[in-house]
């Protein structure tokens, strides 16, 4: 079984948001939710690196431990997802997730964030994958129709991989090799634990 | 909309010093607010290069990767959390509205986890339950407290109407606080697997929105009862004595001084100020957020909030036993107002005296 894992070469990204672009438009996400954005750091200086974060589908998910009605779970192909019906937009998840990816829909004053919106790797929520109930809220099931994620497959220069973590760990291993330098799996240790060798 | 920008700073700033004093439990202190963060990654020095094996700073150019523990074959071994001490929170800038997003990664998050499902879960069950224990001890070995002197028949007023109606103001709102409260942190362990998601999920919801709302009962409700009793709760002298004697709660015939309320009250009504006042500006944070402070400041007030309400649970249940269940006449003081004049001669000697416009009652320390 895949362990899907995304993978951003930072040697590669350029910034040019197709990725969030492309998450919005597959599945209409609301406004003001962001599943995907690109943090440029050290912009205009050397040494700028640009990186497209969104929910890495940890090993360990901190979202799911701290979730006080436990509304998440992890499928068999390691991507975390959680239901929209049971969160009660408390806050929790956005607390313990180190790389900011809960989304909530409203400002929020006097608890009323809505129901957290986060990327789902293309994976869709609880309900069967390709309901109606199912887009509204979690968006398109790719994964269910034989697909990757949007983000990574339409990434122009590939520095945004996503899928089984051994395939892309290769393919980025072989880039490696190929220029002579690494640019750092970003995210990967805290998000996946310690490296495996394979 | 500058002015608002600056103000909001300053509370955050204040905020966290003062949490600072508490921070004891908190998650390693946010690495400080944003302005005073140092720029994310201009540093090209070699050491957490070195340490990293494969992830390397983005900052750093090409030529950085030369150095020999970069194998190129090293290709994914990441040691990103050196990385991330080395940097956090990393933050960049973003082309989206939401400038919240431009931290990258927030390490600060995972300790936050560490101490909510570790010691503030833990500690927080054992002092709840160790407190029932200790009461249900103290029941068994002395029994409900009895008026020694046995009922005169005679009342006196002890609190007025407001008085009650400020006390019971206060307490209905901090039981359902308290309750629903305590449904966020254990509910998912007792309750969820009793009743299941969906059900959980729907008393959850209201359990949230109760808290949300009776908070400002509860925030009046501590205002009012400071400016009801302050006067009366100033420490004294007569407290040591009181406290010497453990306020006559162990042994029978034994009433030391005290005037309106004796040390043990003072005590329940600094901590009910104190606590609610940081339970009350800790709530606030959480309840609007990113009004007050981003979401390191958001991570420092859960864990003070959390912390303060267990710890003022804990102190309110021995409250409620010795006013219900531990004492003869107690509950009268807060349900119909009127004591009896036995009880008040023994638990408030000082104070039946001065109502009365009678002198002092002469106490002399130990068992009389």
């Amino acid at each position: 079984m895949a362990r899907m894992k995304f993978l951003l070469d930072a040697e590669r990204c350029t910034e040019c948001n197709a990725c969030v672009t492309a998450c919005k438009n597959e599945h209409e996400v609301p406004w003001g939710i962001n599943r995907r954005r690109v943090v440029t750091l050290n912009d205009g200086k050397p040494g700028e690196r640009s990186i497209s974060m969104a929910c890495m589908h940890c090993t360990d998910a901190p979202c799911m431990a701290v979730c006080p009605v436990d509304c998440f779970y992890k499928t068999a192909e390691g991507v975390v997802l959680h239901s929209k019906d049971l969160c009660i937009g408390c806050g929790y998840c956005f607390y313990a997730c180190p790389f900011g990816a809960p989304q909530y829909p409203q400002a929020g004053n006097f608890g009323t964030r809505g129901k957290m919106d986060k990327c789902t790797f293309c994976a869709g929520g609880p309900e069967a994958s390709t309901t109606d109930a199912s887009f509204a809220k979690y968006g398109r099931n790719r994964l269910a129709e034989g697909k990757l994620p949007l983000c990574a497959e339409m990434c122009s220069t590939k520095a945004l991989l996503g899928g089984d973590g051994d395939v892309i760990a290769g393919i980025y291993r072989e880039r490696v090799a190929t220029r002579g330098y690494g640019s750092g799996a970003w995210g990967w240790a805290t998000a996946y634990g310690a490296p495996s060798r394979t | 909309m500058k002015s608002a920008n600056i103000l909001r700073s300053l509370v955050v700033g204040a905020a966290l010093l003062v949490a600072g004093a508490a921070s004891a439990q908190a998650p390693a202190p946010a690495p400080a607010a944003p302005a005073a963060a140092p720029p994310p990654v201009v540093s090209t020095a070699a050491p957490p290069m070195s340490r990293l094996d494969g992830v390397s700073v983005p900052a750093a150019g090409p030529s950085s990767y030369q150095s020999p523990s970069m194998r190129p074959e090293a290709g994914l071994m990441s040691n990103d959390a050196e990385l991330l001490r080395a940097l956090a929170p990393t933050r960049g800038q973003v082309t989206i509205p939401d400038q919240k997003l431009a931290t990258l990664i927030q390490p600060a998050g995972r300790d936050w986890r560490a101490a909510v499902k570790g010691p503030i879960r833990v500690v927080g069950s054992w002092l709840l339950l160790g407190m029932c224990c200790l009461l249900i001890a103290f029941y068994l070995l002395r029994g409900k407290i009895m008026i020694d002197s046995g009922m005169s028949g005679r009342t006196v007023e002890r609190f007025n109407s407001f008085e009650r109606f400020v006390h019971w103001m206060t307490a209905g709102a901090f039981v359902v606080l308290a309750i629903t409260g305590l449904n966020i942190t254990y509910g998912r362990y007792l309750l969820l697997p009793l009743l299941g998601p969906d059900a959980f999920t729907a008393i959850s919801v209201a359990f949230k929105y109760l808290h949300n709302y009776l908070a400002f009962g509860f925030m009046l409700g501590i205002v009012l009862m400071f400016v009801l009793w302050v006067r009366h709760n100033i420490p004294s002298k007569i407290d040591l004595q009181w406290i010497a004697v453990g306020g006559g709660l162990f042994a029978k015939g034994v009433h030391p001084p005290a005037e309106k309320f004796n040390a043990g009250q003072k005590i329940i009504f600094w901590s009910v100020i104190v606590g609610g006042v940081a339970i009350s500006v800790s709530g606030v944070w959480l309840m609007f957020p990113f009004f007050l402070g981003d979401v390191a400041s958001m991570q420092l007030m859960q864990v003070i909030h959390a912390v303060v309400s267990l710890v003022l649970t804990a102190i309110v249940i021995a409250h409620i036993y010795i006013g219900s269940l531990g004492m003869e006449q107690a509950f009268d003081a807060m349900g119909t107002g009127q004591v009896d004049e036995n009880w008040a001669k023994e638990h408030h000697g000082l104070w039946l005296a001065k109502l009365k416009g009678q002198a002092a009652p002469q106490y002399k320390m130990g068992h009389d």
